[in-house]
């Protein structure tokens, strides 16, 4: 199905930086890859293979600082979770807003929620902390023992 | 460089439902520039939702935002159902799909109401929002209350759609429908609307592609997309309606998705009221005794667009992680291409086309020191700088004629 | 008659301010103004600056961030004012208590006069709250 091609042809492409595949059913799967590779990544859904950036989500766990993107395929009904885990003690990312406007708030609230530092990222504002709390306050960050 | 006009739009204007405020650098009669600051509204809803079980998250997503409080809890369920493997019965689908139906119907009155009052038609608004009354007694019918009808659960909905409530909600639609006509006919056929809205605020698709804008603002720009028919869930594969779209992607075309949706929304809800009686009575709910581990991706299409959330489970009572996506949160951000050269008196008309929802994005800015030398017009100038244009446009067409 | 009553005794005008609210209470209080329930009939109306108002109504929890701005249009209400603090989030903080951007419920930031509970209130129960206070005051 269309998915299927979706994914062998994205195989293809990213070979080395895949790092796992997890396929739910055909409409939702989760790839995960190399951080390093994020630009390139999301470059190909973007502008190839016709995916629409929805947001992402990020989380703080005991592997690290993680974030998935979530780009949909309209036509299929595909939701594809790129899946990246970065660094606990430095998170840093290639940001994607030079690329499409559309992630240029959410990369300013992960950055102000968890601390997260988006490189290149056209203008790392703070978007929702303004007032409510102060600088280098993380309010998602968690505590592991 | 020559002085720019600062003009706050709002804060708190009369019959705007929230306060916002956007700064619109204005040179002459140009807007040049737009800036908005958020926070304002930020309840740390996310964290929040970490500290509660699933079955008390739905009260919480329900008051994310009152005019969609059907759609958050659509799409939170969804993302949970998917983490579970549940499949929900029919008639649960049905009465899902008829309150989210019902909601979109009350919600785009509602915008027809504040844009008839963007434009100086304020005959509109009050007509918009008497129709609107009787879908919120539907609710109060069906749900017991207005707004937030808490009718979700995890594997089902709380409360049945008897039989003895159908003729009740038959015979609202049929009024609605007329009034849709009516409203319709009053937008479609007037001249000086034609001339307020078209060719106003146009996004292309590439813009609409870039920012990811969903919903009308989407489809108004020829972006046919629509989760209820991308990513069906609930009743909407099992009955017969169409996407609505429209090509040009100014104010007019938004408003006519709008509008036509409303038809599409009455014959939704009039399939499944015939589909429910085909269930049986009080088959609502199915028995879910635990979330397992795993990541789930809900989605459901709220009256302004794709609502998405994501949850993250590990098994326990409650998310490791619950991310929200609001529509309007993609779809503010196209104001920068909307607004950026229109005049002032079409800017209100621009920000109003998106239906923006500040409570779901975040709450928008107050800002009260302007810097001297620049003028101010509060939002009651700008729309009566709006109301003086349309009036100005009709006296046109009546000396014409 | 007091100086106080004496000001309420007229039309009164009333301010409405949204903290970090969901939008339904915001919702009623407009809805109040529509045909079903016209509140204009009986002079009230929803003006868009604080300076004319004679009743303030704060809906919404409200964060760190509105705070000041609560405070800030507070004082530049003329006075004397009647706050009404509407729906369960103006009341107490409602669901967003626990927030970590919550700032204490209106009543610990400014003076209330009045509490209209619901969640959210319904367009009569709003209208009652207002007759209420009047007549109480
Ligand atoms: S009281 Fe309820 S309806 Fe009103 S703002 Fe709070 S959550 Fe929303």
């Amino acid at each position: 199905m269309d998915s299927e091609l979706t994914i062998e042809k994205f195989k293809e492409e990213f070979k080395s930086d895949i790092l796992e595949i997890r396929v739910k059913n055909q409409k939702r799967m989760i790839i995960t890859v190399n951080p390093d590779s994020i630009v390139n990544v999301a470059e190909y859904l973007y502008r190839i293979a016709g995916f629409r950036f929805i947001i992402a989500s990020a989380l703080h766990t005991k592997r690290g600082f993680e974030i998935h993107y979530h780009f949909s395929k309209d036509i299929s009904g595909l939701i594809l979770n790129v899946h990246v885990v970065l660094d606990r003690s430095n998170p840093q990312i290639a940001s994607l807003s030079n690329m499409f406007n559309a992630s240029n708030w959410i990369e300013r609230e992960m950055h102000e929620l968890l601390g997260i530092n988006f490189l290149n990222h056209p203008n790392q504002e703070k978007l929702i902390s303004e007032g409510n709390w102060a600088e280098g306050v993380y309010p998602l960050r968690k505590e592991f023992k | 460089m020559s002085k720019k006009t600062l003009i706050p739009i709002g804060p708190y204007h009369p019959l705007q439902e929230e306060p916002e405020l956007f700064k619109l650098y204005c040179d002459g009669e140009i807007v040049k520039d737009i800036k908005w600051e958020t926070g304002y509204n930020h309840r740390g809803i996310e964290k929040l939702s970490e500290s509660k079980t699933y079955e008390q998250i739905f009260f919480l997503v329900e008051r994310i935002c009152g005019i969609c409080s059907n759609s958050h809890p659509f799409a939170f369920a969804n993302a949970v159902e998917e983490i579970a493997d549940i499949e929900i019965t029919n008639r649960a689908k049905y009465i899902r799909s008829i309150i989210g139906e019902l909601e979109r119907l009350h919600s785009h009155l509602l915008w027809v109401g504040l844009a008839g009052h963007f434009l100086g038609y304020n005959t509109v608004f009050m007509w918009a929002w008497k129709y609107r009354e009787p879908v919120l007694d539907l609710f109060e019918m069906i749900s017991g209350n207005r707004n937030s009808y808490a009718m979700f659960r995890v594997g089902g909905v709380r409360r049945d759609i008897e039989a003895i409530k159908i003729p009740a909600i038959h015979k609202v639609l049929d009024d609605i429908k007329k009034k849709t006509d009516l409203l319709t006919g009053a937008i479609m056929d007037d001249p000086v609307i034609h001339a307020r809205t078209k060719g106003v605020g146009i996004l292309t698709k590439q813009d609409i592609i870039d920012y990811g804008a969903v919903g009308p603002t989407a489809r108004a720009s020829g972006v046919a997309i629509d989760v209820r028919k991308d990513d069906p869930y609930a009743a909407y594969p099992l009955v017969n309606w169409k996407v609505i779209t429209a090509e040009s992607g100014d104010v007019f075309a938004k408003a006519e998705v709008r509008l036509l949706e409303m038809y599409e929304s009455i014959s939704i809800i009039e399939q499944c009221l015939d589909g429910l009686n085909k269930e049986k009575e009080g088959d609502i709910t199915i028995k879910v005794k635990e979330i397992p581990e795993g990541i789930g991706n809900g989605r459901a299409e709220a009256p302004r667009g794709e609502v998405f959330h994501f949850v993250q489970s590990d098994g326990s009572s409650s998310p490791v992680r619950h991310k929200i996506r609001a529509p309007s949160y993609v779809n503010i951000a196209t104001f920068k291409k909307s607004c950026i050269g229109q005049t002032i008196a079409d800017a209100t008309i621009s920000l109003a086309a998106v239906d923006p929802c500040y409570c779901c994005t975040e709450r928008m800015a107050v800002a009260y020191d302007i810097n001297s030398g620049e003028r101010i017009m509060n939002a009651n100038e700008l729309i009566n700088e709006s109301a003086k244009k349309t009036n100005e446009i009709k006296n046109t067409f009546n000396s014409q004629i | 008659m007091g100086f106080k009553n004496y000001c309420f005794k007229k039309s009164l005008w009333v301010f409405h301010f949204g903290g970090a609210s969901c939008n339904n209470c915001d919702i009623e209080i407009l809805d109040c103004l529509t045909p079903r329930h016209d509140l204009e009939r009986f002079g009230i109306l929803l003006v868009g600056s604080i300076r004319h108002a004679d009743v303030l109504l704060v809906n919404g929890s409200i964060n760190t961030r509105d705070k000041e701005r609560l405070i800030e249009v507070y004082n530049q209400a003329p006075k004397p004012i009647l706050v009404v603090a509407i729906g369960a989030c103006g009341c107490t903080g409602g669901y967003f208590t626990e927030s970590y951007t919550f700032a204490g419920p209106v009543d610990k930031i400014i003076p209330v006069n009045a509490y209209v509970p619901g969640c959210p209130p319904k367009p009569e129960a709003i209208i009652a709250g207002i007759i209420k206070l009047v007549q109480n005051s």
